[in-house]
């Protein structure tokens, strides 16, 4: 844990409003950031496939989403992106 | 349970694969990179899902390029800011340029920082300091549900929330002597 160079003043209504400026982000979003290594691992399993099965590889970069949903994997925007990526590599 | 880590030994347990440091590190920076899209950037929730979930997915993936472990505050603060400019860039509705780079975003950062600050210290007041804190001032609960979610008369709050306060700012001024004085 750091205590950065933004150290606060002491005086105690200050504290309360920053307190105040960080309410707690939506529990699914920290739920579902949580599982991003497991959610890697399964992209890795999807590329690893595709690597060794040009079918698969095809059938994956036609339709990424419906990959991520074969793998379990909710099929975001940005998850889709990342799997691209991965494929490109 | 790992608020005694420092930033940079979370990192390194992040980096060689400890799924429970990466949750510490998602706990420890949620509500940072929340508050920079929602407050800085002022993004509609469903846009700042969408940041929030690719600020933890690029940092998953890029963490073994951060050249100081230390620097993962600034390092995410920046990762956040230029997805939210992507994302306003991106939007239906067309931002002027100089709207993506207002002063009023840096300021804003800069409190969420001294902010975020504050919250560290909380970590190491007592649980029942840190809940009483946290459920009061970050997450607005009235006294009543205060005193019913902790079993404490609701007419004893107020002073707990006082002293819970000098409690921190005590912690705080360990740290920074020069604004204890003043």
């Amino acid at each position: 844990m750091s205590f950065g160079s933004q150290m606060p003043t002491c005086d105690e209504q200050h504290l309360g409003e920053l307190l105040n400026a960080l309410p707690p982000a939506p529990d699914a979003w920290v739920r579902a950031a949580k599982e991003i290594p497991q959610m890697q691992e399964r992209l890795d399993g999807i590329v690893e496939r595709a690597e060794e099965d040009d079918a698969f590889r095809r059938k994956v970069v036609a339709d990424p989403a419906a990959a991520l949903e074969a793998a379990d994997v909710a099929a975001h925007a940005d998850t889709v992106e990342i799997l691209r990526r991965k494929l490109d590599k | 349970m790992r608020a005694e880590l420092t930033d940079a030994q979370l990192v390194a347990r992040c980096r060689e694969g400890d799924h429970e440091a990466w949750n510490e590190l998602v706990e420890r920076f949620s509500r940072y990179v929340y508050a920079i899209s929602v407050q800085a950037f002022k993004l509609p929730e469903y846009d700042a899902e969408d940041v929030f979930q690719e600020v933890f997915a690029r940092a998953y993936e890029h963490l073994h390029k951060l050249r100081d472990d230390d620097a993962i505050r600034p390092w995410l603060a920046q990762l956040t800011r230029r997805l939210c400019i992507d994302r306003l860039r991106a939007g239906a509705h067309e931002q002027p340029e100089e709207a993506l780079d207002a002063p009023e975003i840096d300021d804003t950062i800069g409190r969420l920082d001294e902010a975020l600050t504050v919250h560290d210290a909380l970590a190491i007041l007592p649980d029942n300091c840190r809940d009483i804190l946290d459920r009061f001032f970050a997450r607005d609960e009235s006294y009543r549900a205060i005193g019913e979610a902790l079993e404490l008369p609701s007419g004893t709050i107020a002073s707990r929330i006082s002293r819970c306060l000098a409690k921190l700012r005590l912690e705080l001024a360990g740290r920074n002597p020069e604004a204890a004085a003043s």
